[in-house]
């Protein structure tokens, strides 16, 4: 058996987009028009609740944040809790990063398995889920996606290059999310402020969205040929 | 492209969705007593329709619901669609 010999798990994780951070730097360092970064570790609470049922007013109440109530609304705050609608009983719990050792890894010897799934939100609502008996499922899928945010006054003509939805403000005002495509892929859209959305694909297809980011963003990143 | 109004996300194209044959094929009450002529024709045989049909699909890149559709696969137009808890809408007898 490996002996733990750190307890600093968080300093160990690798974002799906680090090995182009750099890349991403530089292409926004250069343009005014339209930038491009990762934002990772963001934690994702996939909740599964009939919106309408007891247990839903139970997680509601940990997660200070009501439920959405049709497709495209969200709740909460962007840099706070944010609930996405992603099904009429699916949705998605968007927080800050934070991490908390779980018993048996913080030096106290009670033997919890280790996991890095410990934000403490994610195992509150897990606990009021199991203790409620009711049908439904709270899961950390807070590496499933990661978020890209691309913003600046050319974000949609970027966007909009490959995303079939209409992403004009009267029919995409700020705070809506959706599920669609962007290229071939499946991601989630949302517009957090006028000129600025994240982009959350899954953590597989991350590179190959980023690179078609940059290369969608070429026209107002490139230096003009004189 | 067609596009289809998913009933849960509003209308979007169809590369968002997966299709699923035709709707309301009823699964046998006692699958083993089947031969083996009656699993394939349930498996395999479809009307075919040429025109009106219900036909399932999912929007598997939006809510992952699925969901019922009528459409006439002669023009590909979209009559209606219907959650799978919603009654199977009148078509005058077309399906």
């Amino acid at each position: 058996m490996v002996e733990q010999t750190g307890t600093d798990l968080a300093g160990l994780r690798r974002s799906p987009l680090a090995h182009l951070a750099e890349t991403l730097e530089q292409v926004s360092a250069g343009s005014d028009s339209v930038t491009v970064r990762e934002i990772p570790f963001l934690n994702m609470v996939g909740i599964r609740v009939d919106p309408d049922s007891a247990v839903a007013s139970t997680l509601a109440g940990i997660t200070g944040v009501g439920w959405p109530s049709a497709h495209g609304e969200v709740t909460g705050a962007v840099g706070d809790s944010a609930v996405l609608w992603l099904s009429p009983d699916e949705f998605l719990l968007v927080t800050e990063d934070a991490v908390e050792l779980p018993p048996g890894l913080d030096g106290s010897p009670d033997g919890a398995l280790p996991t890095i799934s410990t934000h403490p939100l994610t195992v509150r609502l897990v606990a009021a889920m199991a203790d409620s008996g009711q049908p439904g499922q709270v899961v950390d899928l807070s590496a499933n996606r990661t978020t890209l945010e691309i913003s600046g006054p050319h974000a949609r003509d970027v966007l909009e290059k490959g995303c079939p939805m209409d992403l004009h403000p009267r029919a995409f005002p700020v705070n809506t999310a959706v599920s669609t495509t962007l290229g071939p892929v499946q991601v989630m859209l949302w517009r957090t402020h006028e000129d600025t959305w994240r982009l959350m694909p899954r953590s597989s297809f991350a590179h190959f969205v980023a690179q078609w980011l940059l290369d969608a963003m070429t026209e107002f990143t490139a230096t003009p040929v004189s | 492209m067609l596009l289809i109004e998913c009933p849960y996300c509003g209308p979007r194209d169809e590369t968002e969705y997966h299709y699923g044959g035709e709707a309301h094929v009823p699964y046998p009450e006692d699958p083993a007593a089947l031969t083996d002529r009656q699993w394939g024709e349930y498996l395999f045989y479809r009307r075919n329709t040429k025109g009106l049909l219900a036909e399932r699909w999912v929007h598997t890149a939006g809510c992952r619901k699925w969901f019922n559709v009528v459409r006439d696969t002669a023009t590909y137009k979209v009559q209606s669609v219907y959650r799978l808890t919603d009654p199977r809408p009148s078509t005058g007898g077309a399906l």
